[in-house]
């Protein structure tokens, strides 16, 4: 390592687009290193994008100029984030009223101490931590994971949200918790029609939660589109490969009929220093041909609301009409 | 087949119970646990986070310390004896303790096994590592940061066979990297310099080092990505295969650990709930808590539903309610449940090697000769989840 080398730049993320609408949920699924978190904190406005442009109900999000400080608050008011580990995300000196009372003064949803209390309670009723009254005075250490996150949640949606951005918000969880936590999720989504970013890299629990799926690698969108779509029939190579990989208790059927078959897999995600030129998937995909390094492969529209960034597809198809966005972010970009 | 099965018994653990001694009381961490384990078998250990499976894993290894005790149990370790080639530096160290006092229980005989839990220090080193090796939880950060591969490798052989010179030690450490599928030449590497996928396979190597009859590990692939963890198991899976090594496989993802396993034994408050071959366990699993295991993932394929969880938290280990310690989370519970213990009991005729701590399976109790299939489970499940809706 020599100190006095030229700063070198890491692209986290390159030119992704995705929209988020109110009551749906759209996954962000990849390995870790592929720049699904930088989407996520861009969204929430914790790092700028380098370029492009993120719409909130339509209007332009400034990060410059004039009166960007308030700007910024009035943006963090309708788009919180759940973060992937509880252990960590909340503060062990402070009780779950401390916590979830930050968030209702901050943005002034409760002046006296009396509506603090009253709204605390109704959040933790709301995350179904009951009885709210025995959970309000605890502390973190006195919880279990599943507990602490929803007291995560609680704090995100103490500052009544329109946009919650959950990263990876099941993986630390034991298994048997993290389906309670994803059916709390719905429910929200679906009730309250909140809109959700949700980060994961299970595929599994991807498709059940969310309608919506984009896959990312090292830092570009390769595919996305309705779950169902996606999961059942991907066709980028590196969706496969992700699928392929998954645990899955159906495939366990077939190892025990036929053995493990399972492809090898090789190769890791690429130095976002220095990225693969053309399609950054080519070193590790089966099917590169040579113009897989040459160049970038663009949007290919598969079905209706289904494309890939894969040459194996690249053929014209139709532009499907779109619904009203509540995030919109284009070609927004971020080097570290 | 069941003569044979006896003699390829590799270890058994019987009536195991461990207790952490905290200020405010005994927390019971593993109660009562019976598990065998046949040579070259791949064992699954299930259950949540403070099910006891890592303190089980840990009393075997005799890597206890205090507050941790082990209260009840034997570990009974039966060393492969065969003349000649393959004499190992434990069974030396056995017949050298014998020789000074003939100790009846830990004589290396295949019929009676060596207890573990009796060993002497210089009998437990030679134990470790040349009979069993353990890979730790975030074994990723296990290895040195300031020693290069290659050392850590080496440090291993040398530390458990001091009579092998350097040059054999290097040449076997090349060997082992490349068993695990890293080029000889990354020896000189350090761990910042491997990917985590990498050092795992380090660690495995080095837990393979000495050519152990028994491998643990301990959630060897949580902090791994998705496709990592995917090459991770496929390399234990053939190296066990191809080494013969027998392997416990602790995790709580059940959905990876039925791919890679013989059979399953699932974990509950301490105590051991259901223990299956993986066929039956994927196919029937008995126990309403293995159930509402195998029912918790999302599935990749088939209709998108609804999918209810396992209901409440583990009880608190200090004070384990009476009766079957899942009873006020299970959907199935009835009176006895609350009252009796269920014993591990062997009732399927469709399945022996399958045995279940279920009341639901017990006609002297449940007073009908029908037992609960697993379409009743789900149903059970269900209607608990409207319950707890409504109210």
């Amino acid at each position: 390592m020599n100190p006095f080398a030229e700063k070198k730049s890491v692209k986290a993320v390159e030119d992704a687009s995705l929209a988020l609408y109110p009551g749906r949920a759209t996954a962000l699924v990849g390995e870790s290193g592929s720049g699904k978190t930088t989407v996520a904190r861009m969204l929430a406005r914790i790092y700028d994008p380098t370029t492009g442009v993120i719409r909130f109900r339509g209007q332009e999000v400034k990060y410059k100029g004039a009166r960007v400080a308030s700007s910024l608050r009035a943006y963090r008011r309708h788009i919180q984030m759940v973060f992937q580990d509880p252990f960590s995300s909340l503060n062990p000196v402070h009780n779950v009223r401390y916590h979830l009372s930050r968030p209702l003064r901050v943005h002034g949803h409760a002046r006296s101490e009396k509506e603090v209390t009253e709204q605390v309670l109704a959040l933790l009723r709301r995350v179904s931590l009951s009885p709210a009254e025995q959970f309000i005075e605890k502390f973190p250490h006195q919880l279990s994971g599943g507990q602490r996150q929803r007291v995560a949640i609680a704090r995100a949606l103490a500052a009544r949200p329109e946009v919650v951005l959950a990263d990876e918000p099941v993986s630390m969880l034991d298994v048997s918790i993290r389906l309670d936590i994803l059916n709390l999720l719905t429910r929200l989504k679906d009730e309250e029609q909140l809109a959700f970013l949700f980060i994961t890299h299970d595929i599994a629990s991807a498709r059940y939660f969310a309608e919506d799926t984009l896959v990312m690698y090292a830092g570009q969108m390769v595919e996305g589109g309705p779950s169902d779509d996606v999961i059942q029939s991907p066709r980028h190579p590196y969706t496969q490969l992700l699928l392929s990989v998954a645990p899955d208790p159906d495939r366990v059927q077939q190892v025990i009929n036929h053995g493990n078959t399972s492809v090898p897999t090789r190769g890791e995600i690429p130095s976002l220093i220095k990225p693969p030129s053309g399609c950054r998937f080519h070193p590790r995909c089966p099917h590169a041909m040579p113009i897989c390094s040459q160049e970038k492969p663009a949007r290919t529209e598969i079905t209706p609301g289904h494309w890939t960034h894969c040459f194996l597809y690249d053929q014209p198809g139709e532009k499907p009409a779109k619904q009203a966005k509540i995030i919109d972010a284009k070609s927004v970009q971020r080097a570290k | 087949m069941s003569t044979q099965n006896k003699n390829n018994l590799l270890l058994d653990v019987r009536n195991m119970s461990v207790d952490y001694y905290a200020a405010n009381g005994a927390v019971h961490a593993v109660r009562d646990v019976n598990l065998s384990l046949k040579r070259g078998e791949i064992v699954g250990l299930a259950g949540e986070s403070g099910s006891g499976k890592s303190t089980l894993a840990y009393a075997i290894a005799r890597l206890l310390r205090p507050p941790a005790a082990i209260t009840a149990g034997q570990v009974l370790y039966y060393p492969s004896i065969q003349e000649g080639e393959r004499r190992t530096a434990f069974t030396a160290a056995l017949e050298q303790a014998n020789s000074k006092i003939t100790d009846p229980v830990n004589s290396p005989t295949q019929s009676s096994g060596v207890d573990i839990l009796k060993l002497t220090p210089p009998q437990l080193r030679a134990f470790r590592w040349n009979e069993l090796s353990i890979v730790f939880q975030s074994a990723m950060n296990a290895l040195n940061p300031v020693m290069d591969i290659g050392t850590q490798i080496i440090d291993v052989l040398r530390a458990h066979q001091p009579e092998r010179s350097v040059q054999s030690c290097k040449e076997r450490a090349r060997e082992l990297l490349k068993l695990v599928g890293i080029a000889p030449d990354r020896l000189r590497s350090y761990p910042h310099e491997l990917s985590g996928g990498m050092r795992q396979r380090v660690i495995i190597a080095i837990a393979l080092a000495l050519k152990p009859e028994l491998i643990i590990m301990d959630e060897p692939t949580t902090a791994l990505d998705v496709v990592v963890q995917r090459e991770i198991l496929d390399l234990i899976s053939s190296l066990c295969k191809e080494t013969g090594t027998a392997l416990i496989f602790i995790t709580h993802d059940l959905s990876l650990l039925l791919e890679l396993v013989d059979r399953v034994a699932v974990m509950y408050a301490g105590k051991l709930v259901e223990v299956a071959d993986r066929n039956n366990f994927y196919a029937h699993a008995r126990h309403p808590y293995s159930y509402g295991l195998m029912n918790s993932f999302p599935t990749l394929h088939g209709p998108r539903r609804k999918m209810v969880g396992i209901a409440g938290s583990p009880p608190d280990l200090r004070n384990i309610p009476a009766g079957c310690p899942f009873h006020d989370r299970c959907p199935m519970a009835f009176e006895a449940c609350h009252q009796v213990i269920p014993a591990l009991r062997t009732p399927f005729a469709d399945a022996p090697e399958q045995i279940a701590a279920c009341h639901l399976y017990d006609p002297k109790i449940t007073r009908t000769t029908q037992m609960p299939g697993p379409a009743d489970l789900g149903r059970g499940y269900e209607i608990q989840a409207e319950r707890s809706v409504a109210r």
